[in-house]
């Protein structure tokens, strides 16, 4: 252990500290110095977020995987006498999302290098960002929880809205829309739990055995808030709406990480806690993800709009989440974090090959291209690696996880698993026809003429997240033993909270939905 | 060794593709080929080691997947399934390797595509040595991917890239029915891996699944989705379209992808799995009609077609119908024979062709070919050996033949004693297998007249530059040839003769005709299984020499050393009773005659009356438009699957997304909050910060709610 350095503290709020310096700096600076506040100002957030993934690299190394338990637990009273703490701490389940998440950044941060407007705000906005995602990962008290999950809205809602598209308005206010109604309903639940259990803290929270018909309407409540997040069908038309609108490092993070907020929330809060209402929703459950799997693929390959698209295939692979989790099986929770940590680096390295081609020609129409391979030869090879990974071929991260969340609902349901794996189908049918839109043929809109390959910043992106889809497809054991104890007691809690308690709660549980 | 097998490749195509640009197209080249090389030297090694030597084993390599049971490891198996594959994979590639420096040295890419082959080498490899369900998947997509990229190497072609999707998309339609199949594998036995789960199949013979509602037996079930993969990748019938649109890739990859190897990994998972398939009879019989079906369809159409390579290629998927319905029949050992001798003489007609396409620049179209056989005339000798072996020619009760002769022959008249024995669809095996080869010898012939004979239909300029191909290109051809000629005389005994008792060791039953007896192979072999694992059986079930057999073997097993006994034994009690069981002179003619008479038949068409042919296609009869537009499956897919992907995507999209959830959901709450944020504020933005200040007034209630909460 690291002793008493509180290392979750120092990942979580040192890139606020950046984000402080960099806003300080700016009010600092006269305005005629406009260059220099850019440049250090990105300055400070690359040197900012790397540093940040070192010491969670750090955390990582000092991690003992054997623990089901929260480990570098830290715990400081806040307001003691509502049992509000501030306590932070990351077992197996949330280690790997608090690395995935600083790792992401320093991404972020390079595929923005060239960007000009309102620099220095921005790089802010980034940092803010990745203090308040990691802080949900990390905390260990629910009302901190809903104070990160909801602050992680806002310098999202910001980066839409100031750095966003044409109609970036309407996309922010959507995603805004959308996410704050859901949270608005597990703020209620949260509140009705406080009074129920006397405390915020998650630790005890999760000990506590909710009364049944009341798990019924708290799980409801928090999947409210989770479904919009994942995004689940069919409260999933905000996601489209922001990636296309969002720049390029905006949609690595919502793509790459704000998207997993959803599915970590159901294996925090409505597994543990309300294993009887998870039981019950299951099937509602596995039906909306075979929808968004297949559904949302057909809608995929319709599209023009390339960044639509990949969004749309993100929805399709949360689908495969929400099933894996909801089997309950070793197999498909292991599947499901395998999957989000997957997507996150594919779906990020597929926004990042978008704004390739978006930062050379500022368009999103797959029409607009056709032909890239002869001037990029190097992009196109990069881009067909992760269009293959996102088919989830087998030998990249993306096949692991559709292989074991499809296997282990096979095992609760064949019929889910059949549904599931239609999208297989549909997501090689989406994905090439656009790839070979864009990327073969020949070149017969002269503007690309002018194309130039990848530059080293893109290169080192893009290479870094394409050894990772491939390291990871071919040894997937290193992430699935950490997470491993975690899940297990995750499971052993939910199926020892299977028993039949009361016939009676049993069908009363039911009858109250029905009646609603 | 093994290492070498595998990985070579691996690394020759990871070095000839990602460095491409510092190495050059001539240093690819020559570590590609090397690489393939020094993998097949090792092969044909490692075949000894396993057959002669008896050292079947499995060699693991790391962990891939590891959670509760789930678990998976990347492994190298080799057994004598593994090792005939391994021999066939490696030298057709190597040759393929070969030919291409002559075929493809005027393309600028030539490191990608030697990258890529090396690459379709090692996932095929990588496919037969995997030692459970999972690694067989990668290989599997893994070849598919290659196959992609091979199909759609000259991405500027529309054409190419497009049958690029098509032959992707309709393996994943495949993929789907596999990858439940493991699944399914998963639930019944609680692991993947080969001899875990091959080891419990007897014992899960009663099991079943639930499915949509249905109680399957789990076997049948099991045995059907793998088929389905299996038809993917393979072309069975419904699932064949992608074969000859994949013409479009480079011959080279014709013969080794879509001809020799990757196409018979269909083939090659029934034989691994046959432990399930031979407790699936109903999926047995549904194996066997489409396979038949497939062999019928796809030689009728291949009449019809007037491109090189698409005749060849349905000629393949005819033959893999071959494969298959010997193998729904049960005869596993002969659908694995054929298939090793079908790898030779196809890669040679391909080849062959490629040669053709070559000296023509470019000419794909029979039509505008014809008299080159004194321009061409090496590569015209390689097509006639091709063409016998694939007709099957040789002479009936000598048994002296080409290599189709012996494989092809094999299967048909396994299939009449099958049929025989009431083995469903065995007739109908018998005679569509034996109408097939008639329509085989037809097209087969038809394509060499049309080629190489008659008058020179296409452009005069075309002849002038037509020339035989160098050496690169022709020497590989001669080593296929050498194969075409002798590779069906010299295995026949260790494949499906005597020799196969020992030869296939566990990795396969040894077949009827090895046994000497055609009626009840299944439970015969089911049976020495069983008593290896212990597992009593009434013998009274048993025929009388079904049970002699099993004593013999039992008490051979003690008295001797186990390979020598099993020869002997069973050679004898396959002799005492061979006349018995052997099929009627008539059948093992038939294959002869209705070949024969396709010859015949294509001589009178296309040498004697050139002009009939002509005028059968200008008058354009309904019967001949059904087979020139492949019996209009194409259109019939276009229509329906292709034609309702689209129309579904645009329904959920713009109806269901668009007008129903946005309609109702955010839009018209946007429109109702944006009316009333008119009101209240007057600006025009002014809605965005109004929910920014609802959630902190959110935040803040709750903080006060807490704080007065505790002051209670």
């Amino acid at each position: 252990m690291l002793g008493q350095l509180p290392i979750l503290s120092a990942i979580t709020f040192l890139p606020a500290l950046g984000a402080v310096a960099i806003l300080l700096l700016r009010a600092l600076m006269r305005s005629e110095e406009g260059a220099v506040l850019d440049r250090n100002a990105k300055g400070i957030a690359l040197f900012v977020t790397l540093f940040v993934f070192a010491l969670s690299l750090v955390m990582l190394v000092e991690f003992d995987a054997g623990q089901a338990g929260f480990q570098f637990v830290e715990s400081l009273p806040w307001l003691p006498a509502l049992g509000i703490s501030y306590k932070m701490g990351v077992d197996g389940i949330s280690v790997l999302f608090v690395v995935l998440t600083a790792f992401l950044l320093p991404i972020c941060i390079l595929s923005s290098w060239k960007l000009e407007k309102r620099v220095a705000d921005y790089m802010a906005a980034f940092l803010l960002l990745e203090t308040l995602v990691i802080g949900v990962f990390c905390a260990l008290d629910m009302f901190l929880f809903y104070i990160f999950f909801e602050g992680s809205l806002i310098p999202m809602f910001l980066i839409i809205g100031v750095w966003g598209g044409q109609n970036r308005i309407y996309a922010a206010f959507k995603f805004f829309l959308y996410t704050f109604l859901g949270s608005v309903l597990m703020l209620a639940a949260m509140i009705v739990m406080f009074t129920q259990v006397g405390t915020t803290d998650i630790e005890v929270l999760l000990a506590h055995p909710f009364a049944r018909d009341l798990q019924t309407w708290l799980w409801l409540a928090f999947f409210a808030s989770f479904a919009v997040k994942m995004p689940m069908w069919p409260v999933h038309t905000w996601l489209p709406d922001a990636h296309v609108q969002a720049p390029t490092a905006g949609s690595v993070i919502l793509a790459g990480i704000l998207l997993k907020l959803g599915g970590y929330g159901f294996l925090r809060f409505s597994i543990p806690m309300f294993p009887n209402a998870s039981e019950f929703f299951a099937p509602m459950v596995f039906v909306l993800s075979i929808i968004a799997i297949v559904v949302t693929s057909l809608i995929a390959f319709r599209q023009t709009d390339i960044k639509k698209l990949i969004a749309y295939s993100s929805v399709a692979h949360m689908g495969f989440v929400t099933l894996g989790i909801f089997t309950m099986t070793e197999l498909g929770v292991q599947g499901a974090i395998f999957q989000m940590l997957s997507h996150g680096v594919i779906s990020a390295a597929l926004f990042l090959c978008i704004g390739v081609i978006y930062d050379r020609f500022h368009t999103r129409e797959i029409s607009f291209y056709g032909g890239l391979v002869h001037k990029m030869p190097v992009y196109a090879a990069v881009f067909g690696l992760f269009a293959m990974a996102n088919v989830g071929l087998p030998g990249t991260s993306g096949f692991i996880g559709e292989i074991m969340t499809m296997t282990g609902a096979f095992q609760v349901d064949p019929r889910v698993a059949a549904g599931a794996a239609l999208g297989v189908i549909f997501s090689a049918v989406y994905m090439l026809v656009a790839y070979k839109k864009v990327v073969f043929g020949v070149i017969t809109n002269p503007k690309l003429e002018t194309a130039t390959d990848l530059n080293a910043r893109e290169w080192i992106n893009l290479g870094v997240l394409a050894v990772l889809a491939v390291y990871f497809g071919f040894f997937s054991t290193p992430i699935t033993d950490t997470t491993r104890a975690s899940v297990d007691q995750l499971i052993q809690q939910y199926q020892s909270a299977q028993p039949v308690e009361a016939p009676v709660a049993a069908t009363a549980a039911p009858a109250e939905t029905a009646a609603h | 060794m093994a290492y070498i097998v595998v990985f070579a490749p691996l690394l020759a195509a990871a070095i000839a593709g990602l460095l491409q640009k510092q190495i050059g197209d001539r240093l690819a080249q020559i570590i590609t080929t090397g690489a393939t090389i020094a993998a097949a030297l090792c092969s044909v090694a490692i075949f000894f080691d396993v057959t002669v030597g008896g050292n079947a084993r499995t060699i693991e390599l790391a962990q891939w997947m590891a959670v509760g049971n789930f678990e998976i490891n990347w492994a190298i198996r080799l057994d004598t399934l593994s090792a005939v594959m391994l021999v066939v994979i490696t030298s057709v590639s190597s040759l393929v390797h070969v030919y291409s420096w002559g075929y493809m040295s005027h393309d600028p890419h030539r490191a990608r595509f030697f990258a890529y082959l090396s690459l379709f080498t090692f996932a095929m490899l990588s496919l037969v040595t995997a030692d459970n369900f999972i690694q067989m998947f990668f290989g599997w997509e893994g070849v598919g991917l290659a196959s992609y990229l091979l199909i759609g190497f000259w991405y500027q072609k529309d054409s190419a890239t497009s049958a690029a999707i098509k032959a992707f998309v309709t393996n994943r339609v495949g993929d789907f029915g596999l990858a439940l199949g493991i699944m399914a594998i998963y639930l019944v036995f609680g692991s993947l891996q080969f001899d875990e789960v091959f080891a419990q199949v007897p014992a899960m013979a009663e099991e079943t699944i639930g499915f949509f509602g249905v109680n399957f037996q789990a076997l049948e079930l099991i045995a059907f989705l793998l088929f389905i993969g299996a038809m993917g990748k393979s072309a069975q019938f419904f699932l064949h379209v992608w074969l000859p649109d994949a013409m479009e890739g480079p011959t080279p990859v014709s013969a080794l992808i879509h001809a020799a190897t990757m196409v018979t990994a269909g083939v090659f998972l029934v034989c691994r799995a046959h432990g399930i398939f031979e407790l699936a009879p109903n999926t047995s019989a549904f194996i066997t009609f489409i396979g038949a079906t497939t062999a019928l369809f796809a030689a009728t159409v291949g009449l019809a077609q007037n491109d090189i390579k698409r005749v060849i290629a349905y000629s393949t998927c005819s033959q893999l119908g071959y494969m298959f319905f010997a193998a729904g029949l049960g005869l596993y050992s002969a659908a694995m024979f054929h298939l090793f001798t079908h790898a030779f003489f196809k890669a040679l007609l391909f080849l062959g062709a490629g040669s053709v396409i070559h000296g023509l620049h470019e000419e794909q179209d029979m039509r505008n070919m014809g008299g080159i056989y004194k321009l061409l005339p090496i590569t015209w000798i390689m097509m006639i050996i091709g063409t016998l072996a694939l007709t099957g020619v040789g002479i009936p009760l000598l048994g002296i033949g080409f290599a189709g002769f012996y494989s092809k022959d094999m299967i048909i008249e396994e299939a009449f004693m099958m049929g025989q024995d009431g083995v469903a669809f065995g007739m109908f095996a018998f005679w569509i297998g034996v109408i097939a080869a008639g329509l085989t010898s037809f097209y087969s012939w038809r394509l060499i007249f049309m080629t190489f004979h008659g008058k020179h239909r296409g452009e005069p300029e075309v002849l002038k530059h037509a020339h035989e191909s160098g050496p690169v290109m022709i020497i590989p051809l001669v080593f296929l040839a050498v194969g075409a000629l002798f590779a069906g005389a010299a295995f026949k005994s260790d494949f499906v003769g005597k020799g196969a008792l020992t030869f296939w060791e566990e990795s396969l039953p040894p077949g009827p005709y090895a046994v000497g007896n055609y009626g009840h192979l299944v439970e015969d072999y089911g049976q020495s299984h069983a008593d290896e694992h212990g597992v009593e059986l009434s013998e009274a079930e048993s025929a009388s020499l079904e049970a002699a057999m099993s004593e013999d073997e039992a008490a051979a097993a003690q008295d001797h050393a186990v390979e020598a006994a099993h020869g002997d034994d069973h050679g004898e009690g396959a002799d005492g009773e061979h006349h018995g069981h052997h099929p009627p002179t008539w059948v093992l003619f038939s294959p002869f005659a209705v070949t024969l008479f396709g010859f015949v038949l294509a001589w009178y068409f296309y040498m004697a009356n050139p002009e009939l042919p002509r005028r059968i296609a200008a008058n354009n009869g309904p019967l001949h438009r059904f087979l020139s537009n492949k019996w209009y499956v194409d259109e019939i897919y276009n229509a329906t699957f292709v034609r309702a992907t689209r129309v579904l995507g645009d329904v959920f999209w713009k109806f269901g997304d668009q007008k129903v959830i946005d309609g109702l959901g955010p839009n018209g709450i946007a429109a109702t909050a944006l009316s009333s944020a008119r009101r209240i504020a007057k600006l025009q933005s002014g809605y965005l910060y109004h929910y920014a200040f609802v959630m902190l007034i959110g935040v803040l209630g709750l903080a006060l709610w807490l704080i007065a909460g505790a002051g209670a």
